[in-house]
């Protein structure tokens, strides 16, 4: 007993050290190679934490539809932002407000649509990296969203889109990834936490060990926020052997719900 | 999603008439390489490998087509001749810009050319086949077995049962409701527009990127098993090895609703996908469905070297049309019940 948990500790230990960036320090870890020299991060990742619901700190609460009682109940979590809190311009802060009251009727989400980022990275389903020395592709479950992050072809974003318009490159360990070109319409959680079309969002990508990377996105948008700020968190590969993304064509699942208003009714 | 298309008006849009005609081989060039299912001039070509030794079908393709999936009930050969060819494209050309058939009133719809939506503005993958059917040898869609009948018939019933095409979302064709259109499958096949692909590889895995509807297919190539044959899925299973040059991917697993061209949930669809040139994936695929054919059937399409890149294509999330159709059936249906009430009750 007394090994285990020495044993833990010093994983822990190690993990830590490894994984938290502390003023300057050299990561230890060193990722095994694509074929192109480059860390290899090709594979099944997920994020698990709570921040799917509310990037900042909260406790658990209460479903926001009645039916679904407890199996659909906000799970408690704290917050993925350095220093704790989203720094909103006063204006901002009282939509995000509003967002969150009228979460049902406006989060994308529920509608299926797009999820944006870097909120596609912290949904509760998997995604897969297929990696190659030009592009490296990110592939969500969620509405079967999908990046591409260009490697050479670094250019502006030719149209605003859901997902945006990302340039990537690498700095030693980390893949480095700059993505505009995003149009207002996407959330960064189911509390109503919004950014503008102004979003800029620099990801940098580390793997901590052959099994986890370490995420940190900076985001900067002068119309909603007093200043950029940063989120981070672990993001982790899904060893299963089966391990696949299975399809979630949910705009399926949201007709009823968008366009069930408009169904004839049968007495006319 | 017009944004999309604005873009490529403005920079990439290269007149595809033109470069229909220059770039289309002689009849002879064209047969060998695009046409022919077991021509000896492709065997020449041998694809360059990825560092973990698959052969390379990387990049932007398409496979844009005006060649019908049957075979026109007057054309009895294979093959065009070039000339033959041009023309039948030129007509195609002429009657998608126009959206109608001839002697019939045009849809109110926006002009597919202004927005570069019509094929004859995009890169072409060029053919001299008369169907991308390639057996049955008429080039057809072969019989329905009994059961293929019965089902076809249920099916019809089923339809009718749910009333008019617009009293529902349900009713709505798949891809009018951004769910799949119905010609990207798999088999992946050319509709009207968005017919851009792009293919990349990592050690054990092909991915597919099809442009209309940001579609992926993932495709695993270690020998694991099919889903669990009580799961179904739009895009069914897809599992993929290579025969020396060839990609080949089987899939099952479909579902009952997409039913590509009748077909049932239990359809077998074998796909391949060879790259015969630098510029060109020959992309075969056979149809395997007792429930629904009296014979399995084979089609064929060239694939060609595009350029990118690929534009998100959110159609469910700019799905304005949709919407519409609907209310303005609603109201359509209000303004009559009004009209009758009028005329029951006269002032």
């Amino acid at each position: 007993m007394r090994n285990w948990l020495r044993s833990a500790l010093t994983v822990s230990l190690g993990l830590t050290l490894a994984v938290i960036p502390a003023g300057g320090q050299t990561r230890t870890y060193r990722a095994p190679r694509a074929a192109d020299g480059k860390p290899n991060f090709n594979g099944i990742w997920q994020a698990l934490n709570e921040a799917y619901w509310d990037i900042e700190a909260h406790a658990a609460a209460p479903s926001p539809v009645l039916e679904l009682g407890a199996a659909h109940a906000v799970a408690g979590g704290l917050s993925i932002i350095d220093g704790g809190t989203i720094p909103y311009k006063p204006l901002a802060l009282a939509k995000k407000q509003e967002n969150y009251a009228n979460r049902l009727k406006l989060d994308p989400e529920i509608r299926c649509y797009l999820p944006g980022v870097p909120r596609a990275n912290y949904m509760p389903y998997p995604f897969q990296v297929i990696q190659g020395p030009k592009y490296i592709m990110m592939i969500y479950t969620f509405a079967g969203a999908v990046r591409t992050i260009y490697m050479d072809e670094h250019k502006e974003a030719p149209a605003d889109s859901w997902m945006g318009w990302s340039n990537g490159h690498w700095e030693g360990e980390t893949l480095v990834v700059d993505t505009t070109g995003f149009n207002d319409q996407t959330w960064f959680d189911r509390a109503g936490n919004f950014h503008s079309d102004a979003l800029h969002v620099v990801e940098r990508y580390t793997a901590a060990s052959p099994d986890h990377l370490f995420y940190e996105a900076t985001i900067e948008d002068p119309n909603v926020f007093t200043r950029p700020w940063k989120i981070s968190m672990l993001l982790y590969r899904r060893l299963e052997k089966s391990a696949q993304i299975m399809e979630f064509r949910c705009v399926e699942f949201v007709e009823e719900l968008m366009y069930g208003h408009l169904r004839k009714k049968p007495s006319e | 999603m017009n944004h999309r298309f604005l873009v490529l008006l403005s920079g990439l849009v290269v007149p595809a008439a033109v470069t229909w005609l220059s770039t289309m081989p002689v009849a002879g060039q064209a047969r060998s390489v695009g046409a022919t299912t077991s021509g000896s001039s492709a065997k020449a070509y041998t694809a360059p490998r990825t560092p973990d030794g698959q052969p390379d079908l990387q990049g932007i393709w398409t496979n844009a087509t005006y060649t019908p999936l049957e075979r026109s009930k007057d054309v009895t050969k294979e093959f065009y001749t070039r000339e033959e060819a041009l023309e039948v494209a030129k007509r195609a050309a002429a009657q998608e810009a126009e959206q109608t058939e001839p002697g019939t009133v045009a849809d109110v719809h926006y002009d597919f050319t202004q927005f570069g939506l019509d094929r004859s503005q995009a890169a072409m993958a060029s053919n001299l086949r008369t169907s991308l059917i390639v057996d049955p040898p008429d080039g057809r869609l072969p019989p329905l077995s009994a059961e293929g009948q019965r089902r076809a018939a249920e099916r019809a019933a089923a339809r009718k049962s749910r009333g008019g095409p617009h009293d529902a979302v349900q009713n709505e064709p798949l891809g009018a409701r951004c769910i799949l259109m119905d010609r990207n499958g798999p088999p992946m096949l050319a509709g009207a527009y968005n017919n851009t692909y792009q293919i990349m590889q990592a050690p054990g895995y092909v991915m597919i990127l099809t442009e209309m509807l940001h579609d992926v297919r993932i495709i695993p190539l270690d020998g694991r098993p099919h889903l669990p044959p009580n799961v179904h899925q739009w895009t069914g299973s897809s599992r993929g090895h290579w025969e020396g040059q060839t990609l080949v991917v089987e899939t099952t697993n479909l579902t009952d609703k997409f039913a590509f061209q009748g077909s049932s949930e239990n359809m077998h669809l074998t796909e391949r996908f060879t790259r015969v040139a630098e510029d060109t994936i020959r992309y075969q695929f056979t149809v395997e469905d007792p429930a629904t054919w009296t014979r399995p059937w084979s089609a064929e399409v060239p694939w060609k070297k595009d350029i990118g890149p690929i534009f998100e294509h959110a159609c469910h999330e700019g799905n304005y049309g949709l919407y519409n159709t609907l209310a303005g059936a609603r109201a359509e249906e209000k303004r009559a019940a009004e009209e009758t009430a009028k005329k029951k009750s006269p002032k």
